[in-house]
């Protein structure tokens, strides 16, 4: 293996700015290790000279000494970030070649601050799935496997992200996370996995899921790397009108380890039924560790937790339903002709979308229609609200609540992909961090009995990433999470 | 009392029932959610932005002139202004609508209930209730006559922002309806947040229309969609209702349908049923936070409200002297009632009203220009009425002076006593002329006099005469006054 691929974010960040190697040299070791890695399947999209492009852009500045925050890393993008001049498909058919003639505000702040790009990465298709099995590019392999050696899911609907920073295929991966999809990938793959508050990164040029919910992330090797990855990526917007106006602080400053004093809340009801001992045991093992950094451990109730899956499962439809309209066949990606336009429509939209889009589509469409709005997409709005104030009921006792990320490690390729409600429940801590738009960070904490990693979440209070990412910190660090995936998938 | 607005039946008198939703695009250079241009007859798809056009990621940004436009309106139709309204995803597929959804406003609009009051025949006002006004996105438009097999779609209006001025059933009859829309767009274009302009469909009304006995309840309603001048407004009013009461004449019943107004043979035809109607699944769109403004936003607005045509028209009344008729068709549109104040300053306002609407408005009528186009200044008019007042010319010669300034073209060159004075049109003031003049008359014409004596309406007649002998510069009433006097028919 390549030593300049082992680093972590920080690393190569002031290995570039000690001038021990180039952004060439970075760049292009990460795009000969992307290009042995089709096993994995993470990239959909290999963007080469490009990367190569930006790192001599990147030298330069840094011979200057004008280096900027992300100077010369070479990063992988989810393919649900528009990028200029690059394919962005959503992993969609239906947008076949579609190349975007602008660039979202989310990776246009990365480049701002000197990143560079080595692709665009595999996910679920329009991002929904929790395995990356939904891909019009085909699943996407977890480099984990367990001793049956059977290829295992990365979790999704970031999976392409998850894979390729646990296989070191880039220093660090743009995700986006509407139910969990940064971070329950992140947890199958022993990274690290951010999802902001709600408003703090914009979703201009991100393809929409689901608007209310929708927020990018990145997917990192550590929480120092998530803090810097976040304050790039972090912005004001005005062309989003969710964007909150607020200064984007210094993340990684607030690494401190100090969590003296500061409360935890330990929620009752994420104690699920049929949860794995070996999952209860880690997060025993998480408020040991953060009572031992001095934390004080807070018992919290979350009593509409139970409800927050129903809930999620009809408003993300709901607006996907709406969201994905657009793609008609009738001004960008594919069309099926048809013999009138409602054929064209019905024809294009069928060869376009996959099973579960469809399936979303339908249920989505189902529950904002007359005479089933109220008892669906109301109620579950309703339900959304009463989750968002047990969290506002919780932090008034607490300052960061702790809870598993998955019940369960990552499982085999094809195992859940028959059951939509079983591949659901793998969402069920995560989403309630979405429905209250609050931010939310999976930290590697452990290996379960197959050697497979677990993480640990926290969930922050609204624009508490600071306080998130000092907790994590001291996770990470008491964990001393060094397991690595070996390279059985490369062709090297 | 009875019913004017009644219409007779095979089997009895019947009533009609109307209420109106009118888009009304808002005035502003950028659409409603994006900043691409709203002007009219661009080429097609050259004001698109990647917003307009639902490119994947694309986000809308709500358009803080339009939002004061709405706010604007809802004042000029004193109207409740909800200071907290949501903006709602309307979701039907078509291949001019780019987003699959039309942006509106559902259960919570900008405005509220308001009211107009619509000024009828003979002077009559009628209070029509405004149930709501809400902001839109306009959709694009399908054009299926560029190509034998395909048809295009141009996206320049896609995103365009309209108000949906909503009506309750308050109007009885296609002249009703007619007012309403006038007014409406009266109003609007006082305040400058509609150009109001309908054959480039800046204004267009769904006319819902039922029919019922008078004193019976509502009947099943049918709406009539995109209907675009006032005229076809009255046509597919008139017509509608005449179908629907020959249906239920008939021993039908009335299926409540879309329809669609043919101005080719003045009809209506059925567009789509009930069960064919969309179910739209109207829920918040989650781009958008919902829309709030503070009450001084409200104030600021409604402290730069311009004077609008019901409080002209009092004043013009109350002011002027001035008849409800003349006073509404001077406030009419903003720029011919400034005209006809510009006119007025100081001078007799009755008679410059005449003069404005007996010869300004009739003569652009008729020559197809707009006030602002008008060979003839408010104050040449003013002028001219003086000269009118202080018997300079008889109203004859002034409306004969009016015409020789309205031909002198735009330039506006000669003052109307400069034209009397080259002209020679002076009017004759001196009895001794005329008294020749009279004399003549009578001596030419004895049988006349004879059948006068009789018949002393004959006296027009001798009157006529002198004036054509003098060339209408006679002041009328001495000659009157003098041909009786000759005749020997004094009073």
């Amino acid at each position: 293996m390549s030593k300049l691929t082992d680093l972590n974010l920080a690393q190569a960040r002031d290995g570039l700015r000690d001038k021990q190697f180039s952004a060439r040299e970075l760049t292009q070791a990460h795009i000969e290790r992307v290009a042995a890695a089709d096993k994995l399947n993470a990239y959909v999209l290999q963007t080469p000279e490009k990367a190569l492009e930006m790192a001599d852009a990147s030298d330069a500045k840094i011979a200057q000494g004008e280096a900027r925050p992300l100077e010369g890393i070479p990063l992988g993008i989810k393919d649900l970030f528009c990028t200029k001049g690059v394919r962005t498909t959503a992993c969609s058919n239906i947008l076949a070649e579609f190349t975007p003639p602008y660039e979202s505000t989310v990776t246009g702040n990365l480049w701002a601050d000197g990143a560079v790009m080595l692709g665009k990465l595999n996910n679920d298709e329009f991002a929904m799935g929790s395995s990356n099995e939904t891909s019009r590019f085909g699943a996407v392999i977890n480099p984990w496997r367990g001793a049956d050696q059977k290829p295992l899911v990365p979790g999704g609907s970031s999976g392409g992200s998850s894979s390729a920073v646990a296989a070191r295929l880039g220093i660090a991966a743009t995700a986006t996370d509407t139910g969990g999809s940064i971070r329950q990938p992140a947890a199958f793959t022993g990274t690290v996995g951010l999802k902001p508050t709600y408003g703090r990164c914009s979703r201009w040029g991100v393809v929409a899921f689901a608007s209310s919910l929708d927020q990018a992330g990145p997917i990192t090797q550590t929480v120092r790397d998530a803090a810097i990855m976040l304050g790039s990526m972090a912005s004001y917007d005005a062309k989003d009108s969710t964007s909150v106006n607020l200064p984007v602080p210094n993340y990684e400053a607030a690494l401190t380890g100090d969590i003296k004093g500061l409360r935890v809340g330990i929620p009752a009801e994420y104690r699920v039924d049929n949860m794995p001992s070996e999952i209860e045991a880690l997060w025993q093992q998480g408020i040991d560790w953060l009572t031992q950094a001095g934390a004080e451990i807070v018992d919290i109730s979350l009593p509409h937790t139970k409800y927050a899956l129903p809930a999620y499962y009809i408003i993300a439809p709901a607006e996907a339903s709406s969201n994905l309209a657009r793609y008609d066949g009738v001004r960008y990606g594919m069309r099926v002709a048809g013999k009138d336009i409602d054929d064209m429509y019905a024809s294009t939209r069928a060869a376009g979308f996959g099973d579960e889009v469809i399936r979303r589509i339908m249920i989505g469409t189902y529950a904002l229609s007359a005479g089933y709005y109220d008892a669906y997409y109301v109620k579950a709005l309703q339900v959304r609200r009463l989750i968002a104030e047990d969290f506002t009921k919780a932090y008034e006792k607490c300052d960061v609540v702790l809870t598993p990320t998955t019940p369960s490690s990552a499982f085999a390729i094809g195992e859940k992909s028959d059951d939509p409600l079983e591949m659901y429940l793998n969402d069920v801590f995560t989403v309630t961090g979405n429905l209250a738009g609050l931010p939310g960070i999976s930290v590697p904490a452990g290996v379960d009995a197959k050697g497979l990693p677990l993480g640990l979440q926290l969930i922050g209070k609204t624009f508490g990433e600071e306080d998130l990412l000092r907790v994590a910190g001291v996770l990470e660090t008491a964990a001393q999470f060094t397991a690595r995936a070996d390279d059985w998938w490369s062709a090297e | 009392m009875t019913n004017k607005n009644l219409i007779a039946g095979a089997t009895g008198d019947w009533e009609i029932v109307l209420g109106l939703e009118v888009h009304a695009q808002v005035s502003s250079q950028a659409k409603l959610f994006s900043g691409a241009a709203t002007e009219f007859g661009a080429e097609p798809n050259t004001q698109v932005s990647l917003v307009d056009a639902a490119m994947p990621g694309m986000l809308p940004v709500i358009n803080q002139k339009c939002v004061e436009q709405a706010v604007r309106t809802g004042l000029g139709l004193k109207a409740q202004i909800n200071n907290y309204s949501v903006f709602d995803r309307k979701n039907y597929f078509y291949p001019d609508l780019p987003q699959g959804y039309q942006i509106s406003q559902f259960q919570q609009p900008i405005v509220g209930e308001g009211t107009i009051d619509i000024d009828l025949d003979g002077g009559d006002v009628k209070t029509v209730r405004i149930e709501r006004l809400h902001l839109e996105q306009d959709a694009g438009k399908s054009l299926h006559d560029q190509h034998p097999s395909m048809s295009f779609v141009d996206l320049n209006r896609s995103g365009v922002a309209l108000m949906e001025i909503v009506s309750y059933p308050d109007m009885r009859s296609a002249a009703e309806a007619q007012a309403y829309v006038k007014k409406l767009r009266a109003i609007l274009r006082y305040l400058g947040t509609c150009d109001g302009n309908m054959e480039q469909g800046s204004l267009r009304a769904d006319v819902n229309v039922s029919v019922r006995r008078p004193g019976d309840p509502l009947g099943t309603r049918c709406e009539i969609k995109n209907v675009n001048s006032i005229r076809f407004i009255g046509q597919a009013i008139e017509h509608e209702a005449r179908r629907q009461i020959d249906i239920i004449e008939d021993g039908g019943t009335i299926a409540q349908e879309t329809r669609l107004f043919d101005p080719k043979n003045g009809e209506t035809r059925s567009m789509r049923s009930k069960e064919e109607a969309h179910d739209y699944r109207y829920f918040p769109d989650p781009d958008l936070l919902p829309l709030s403004f503070s009450q001084e936003f409200v104030d600021t607005i409604a402290a730069s409200l311009p004077e609008l045509p019901d409080d002209k028209k009092a004043r013009f009344i109350a002011d002027y002297g001035l008849s409800p008729y003349d006073a509404s068709v001077l406030v009419s549109e903003g720029e011919n009632a400034d005209f006809f104040e510009a006119a007025a300053a100081g001078r007799d306002a009755k008679a410059t009203a005449n003069m404005v609407i007996g010869s300004v408005f009739a003569g652009l009528n008729k020559a197809g220009l707009s006030i602002s186009q008008s060979p003839v200044s408010a104050d040449q008019v003013g002028q001219l009425v003086d000269l009118q007042s202080n018997d300079t010319v008889s109203s004859r010669i002034a409306k004969e002076v009016f015409e020789l300034m309205f031909e002198q073209g735009p330039d506006q060159g000669k003052d109307p006593a400069v034209i009397v004075e080259e002209k020679g049109l002076k009017q004759v003031t001196d009895t001794g002329a005329i008294e020749a003049a009279v004399d003549e008359v009578i001596q030419a014409n004895p049988d006349k006099v004879e059948q006068a004596r009789e018949r002393p309406k004959m006296a027009g007649w001798f009157v006529g005469q002198v004036m054509q002998a003098t060339g209408g510069k006679a002041n009328p009433q001495a000659v009157n006054k003098l041909v009786m006097q000759k005749l020997g028919l004094e009073e």
